[in-house]
């Protein structure tokens, strides 16, 4: 210890300038509420704009017609469809795929320099223009290269039965029962459609799968292990357990997002007249924002302010029911400590 | 291997006590780092043998090599042999899982599962195979465990409804549940009261006559109440800049604690440093 160097302290020394320190508080306080005013408000000022245009409009034909050229008779039953059923798709594809891709980065990765530059790369892909997924969607799904196209080497082969759309395909047959009709290529398929968003939402739905399972206290992992068991049980039974509303949660909110995307399907061939009802996984479709933009482009004012309000209507509501679920979900699986 | 300080110089006469488990001469390393030399330590069966020792001095990382939960450490490495039933358990032939089946292990923390009472004992029981009735074994091992009488009402709630020193003698009864050879405890009452580690080091003598306790404790009171064995580590007093934690000095906690071999140890038990 340096003698010289203790002073003597006293109260005297200090300007508390509470009152001050105080007033500050209170400014911030003020500011911070603001800026969660200002956002709120203008969710209100959009909503309230749109039900005003739109509330009127959300009428059963809505449900019931496919697109008209009676504004009065238009609906967009066929866009309904066909973003219910590319939204179940996207979860089926990119759920298993996700929380893998998410179990393996965070159990079994070594840490070394590749592992880096995929967690580096993950988030980078979550910043990527939709756009541009599809644009790869309709190169790698949609056209498959061109290897399936009619004539071409491999095609002649082995025998495959090209046709897009609904008909036809290259069916499997177990006990004589069709398990599984592939049709290549994907073309303007909802499957195809639903592999490319599933690939734009595959970035995030990994970074919150790895989140709620890096929350997973070590000592619960090291308390499996101590009772003799592997890896992959301590996972299945002790971590996904504990993380599972986490990944849900994250999975429901990236879907949310993927049902109100229209640049990548756009471009994946959706921008279409479709005036029925999918047959199947394997035919055309079209989505509600595809629809609402659609509307939007034509010159009366009942398309394009009435109609198109009353799309955006059903698709939010349809997005604060998706949101709904995953708070209900959430708290149903959430696990008291 | 560098032995020229007085560590290991002298030899323990065991009597007629058998040897379970021992350590011969491991070298314990995170990331390439040496963090434990030449420890040698022979366990004798059914007895409590008690670690103590200054902070970070490595008596957490030994005692987690005994059933390779080390292993799960990214840049963990361990050279020597640890022998148990004739085996050394680090042989590339042994599998960890195996191991720590046999070998169990109580942490310094609670850590029952998010799941009921009754489920954490199961548990262990489940993934093994266990043949015989679960019922059964789940109340054996809790009355072992010595808390039945406070639980047996409320198997199906979860586990963290229970107190702290419950939840740390459920872990015990967790780790009994698949019939292991050997208890590790790292610490196992330092998150504790007084009266739950009053239980827990009374719950510690009644289970030596059915398992080998090895149990690392800062608390030396406790090592000098609870075990049979001591082992003092420290530092290396020769290379104290590198931090490597050496075996000091290991006896029968009665000669250890009133007739010190080695000043150091000396210093240690009364209190002068550590």
């Amino acid at each position: 210890m340096e003698a010289e160097k203790i002073i003597s302290i006293d109260t005297k020394h200090y300007k508390e300038n509470i009152s001050r320190r105080n007033r500050a508080e209170k400014i911030f306080n003020v500011i911070l509420l603001l800026s969660v005013l200002f956002a709120l408000l203008m969710l209100t000022v959009l909503i309230i704009d749109i039900a005003v245009e739109g509330f009127a409009w959300v009428r059963p034909e809505l449900f019931e017609n496919y697109h008209s050229r009676k504004p009065e008779n238009a609906g967009m039953k066929s866009a309904i469809a066909g973003s219910i059923i590319v939204i179940l798709l996207t979860g089926l594809f990119s759920f298993p795929v996700g929380v893998g891709a998410a179990i393996y980065l965070e159990e079994y990765a070594p840490k070394n320099r590749l592992t880096d530059f995929i967690n580096l790369n993950i988030n980078n892909l979550a910043g990527v223009p939709s756009i541009v997924y599809g644009m790869l969607g309709l190169v790698v799904f949609g056209r498959m290269f061109g290897i399936f196209s009619n004539n071409s080497w491999f095609v002649n082969l082995f025998n495959i039965p090209i046709e897009s759309g609904a008909t036809g395909g290259w069916k499997f047959f177990l006990f004589d029962i069709p398990w599984l009709e592939i049709h290549l290529p994907f073309g303007r398929s909802m499957v195809a459609g639903a592999l490319t968003m599933s690939l734009l939402i595959l970035p995030v739905v990994i970074i919150a799968s790895r989140e709620a399972i890096r929350a997973v206290p070590p000592s619960i992992r090291e308390g499996g292990y101590a009772l003799g068991t592997t890896k992959w049980h301590v996972t299945r039974t002790l971590v996904l357990p504990i993380a599972f509303p986490g990944i849900l949660t994250g999975m429901i909110l990236s879907l949310s997002r993927a049902i109100g995307e229209t640049a990548p399907l756009i471009i994946m061939g959706a921008f279409t007249y479709v005036p029925f009802l999918p047959r199947s996984v394997w035919d055309r479709f079209t989505v509600i924002p595809i629809q609402i933009y659609n509307w939007i482009t034509l010159p009366q004012a009942e398309y394009r302010v009435h109609l198109a309000a009353a799309g955006i209507l059903v698709l939010l509501v349809i997005l604060f029911l998706m949101n709904g679920i995953a708070i209900y979900l959430r708290k149903k699986f959430e696990i008291k400590w | 291997m560098n032995l020229t300080s007085n560590i290991q110089s002298y030899s323990i006469n065991f009597h007629d006590n058998v040897t379970i488990i021992s350590a011969n001469q491991i070298n314990i390393f995170y990331s390439g780092k040496l963090v434990v030399e030449n420890f040698n330590l022979q366990v004798p069966k059914n007895k409590i043998t008690a670690l103590i020792g200054p902070s970070g001095c490595g008596k957490s990382s030994v005692i987690r090599s005994f059933n390779r939960m080390n292993d799960i450490i990214p840049g963990f490495s361990l050279e020597g042999e640890i022998i148990y039933k004739g085996k050394n358990i680090y042989s590339s032939r042994e599998d960890p899982v195996r191991i720590r089946r046999q070998i169990g292990m109580v942490f310094q923390k609670p850590n029952p599962f998010p799941k009921s009472i009754y489920e954490n004992v199961a548990f262990g029981a489940r993934i093994n195979k266990y043949q015989g009735d679960l019922d059964e074994l789940v109340e054996s091992s809790l009355i072992q465990a010595a808390l039945w009488d406070e639980v047996k009402d409320k198997l199906k709630e979860s586990a963290y409804a229970l107190s702290g020193g419950q939840q740390q003698r459920l872990c015990i009864a967790r780790a009994i549940a698949v019939s292991p050879d050997i208890l590790l405890m790292d610490e196992p009452a330092s998150a504790l009261d007084p009266v739950a580690t009053l239980k827990i080091e009374e719950l510690m003598q009644e289970l030596k006559e059915k398992y080998t306790i090895i149990v690392v404790t800062h608390n030396m009171q406790q090592a000098s109440r609870v075990s049979d064995f001591t082992a003092f580590m420290s530092l290396d007093r020769e290379k104290i800049e590198d931090r490597i934690g050496v075996l000091v000095e290991f006896d029968e906690t009665t000669k250890l604690f009133t007739n010190p071999k080695l000043k150091e140890t000396e210093d240690y038990i009364t209190g002068r440093f550590g």
